[in-house]
């Protein structure tokens, strides 16, 4: 690295920022998994199952989210993102 | 009234036992009667931190079996007055504690003490869900690194919803963060979480920052708590995080990088 660069390079972010950023995502997740009902990992697992009758999908594009809400309503909310048509 | 603390954290080796033995030890110190339970069955570690493996007769598990009374199973501190062990057993039976005998156990205890620090085991398994089961507070210690965070807030549920104060809808267990090895010149240089990050994702009161530091191999070396090392940071800032546990107001010490005189640069600290 010439001293030019040095000058010049834009700061990438530290390691610290990193491990922030990705620690921030996964505990949202799992909290929000924290709340929800114990038959709900499988219910979920099912659901993947049902549609990969179907169409070829991987479970990480699939996210299947519980969403409480304070009067006693509860949201089942699913997102599956298809493959490119070919 | 007496307390049970359990000091927890989901990850092994973030310094449960070394807080645990730190903080009994910082409360009879203070004057509170207060006794360390060792809720590691099978791996017993705390009698070597606290100096008293050779004193161990009776254990937690003898006692809820009835094999022995908690005064024959009680190690009495040789350094710390108002100080008690309940050393765990070496059994390798997983069923040893149930929530019904510890529960008897720690009522017993109740009557007696003031303080009474259970030393979780680490993971999610019976020992570590006994140790917090009954907690009034918990200690979550934390070391500033991803996968020890991440287990912590896992803990954090636990406590949530598996706690005897969540199943009877008491009021919730008050939750602490104690973080350990912790280098404030690693966290100058991006190199390491801050305690700002760390509090930002657990979004639970800060009790205390233990900065690394040799002293805490030394005194496993010696069996002595690192607390009675008050020459040592570790040493003091444990004691810092037991006065803020009995209500005290104390800044927090050891977290911003310590600025190097001409002749500490020369010759080192």
């Amino acid at each position: 690295m010439s001293l030019l660069d040095y000058f010049r390079a834009k700061k990438e972010p530290t390691t610290a920022v990193t491990a922030k950023e990705r620690l921030q995502i996964i505990v949202a997740h799992q909290r929000g998994e924290r709340d929800a009902p114990d038959y709900f990992p499988a219910m979920k697992q099912e659901i993947i199952e049902v549609i990969r009758k179907y169409v070829q999908i991987d479970s990480d594009q699939v996210s299947v989210q519980l969403d409480q809400n304070d009067d006693n309503l509860s949201v089942l909310e699913l997102n599956v993102t298809l493959p490119e048509k070919p | 009234m007496a307390q049970i603390i359990v000091v927890t954290s989901g990850k092994g080796g973030v310094g449960k036992t070394t807080s645990s033995a730190a903080i009994a030890t910082g409360l009879a110190l203070k004057g509170h009667k207060t006794v360390v339970v060792d809720f590691d069955i099978g791996l017993r570690n705390l009698d070597l931190i606290m100096g008293c493996e050779r004193r161990v007769v009776y254990d937690f598990v003898n006692v809820i079996n009835g094999e022995a009374n908690l005064n024959q199973a009680l190690i009495k501190d040789k350094r710390t007055s108002n100080l008690f062990v309940l050393p765990a057993s070496q059994t390798r039976d997983k069923d040893a504690l149930t929530k019904e005998g510890v529960g008897r156990v720690l009522d017993e205890l109740k009557q007696d003490f003031e303080y009474i620090i259970c030393d979780s085991p680490a993971g999610i398994e019976t020992g570590a869900m006994m140790a917090l089961y009954f907690a009034d507070t918990a200690i979550v210690t934390t070391n500033p690194e991803v996968s020890s965070v991440r287990d912590s807030d896992r803990i954090l549920g636990m406590l949530q919803s598996k706690s005897k104060r969540a199943e009877e809808g008491l009021e919730p267990v008050k939750e602490l963060l104690l973080l350990t090895r912790y280098s404030p010149t690693r966290v100058a240089t991006g190199e390491m979480l801050s305690v700002a990050d760390v509090e930002e994702i657990l979004a639970i009161p800060l009790l205390g920052v233990i900065p690394e530091s040799q002293a805490v191999l030394k005194a496993s070396n010696s069996g002595i708590p690192v607390i009675i090392d008050q020459e040592s940071d570790a040493g003091k800032a444990y004691s810092d995080a037991v006065a803020r546990l009995t209500g005290e107001e104390v800044e927090m010490r050891f977290v911003t990088e310590e600025k190097k005189g001409f002749l500490k640069r020369i010759f080192g600290s």
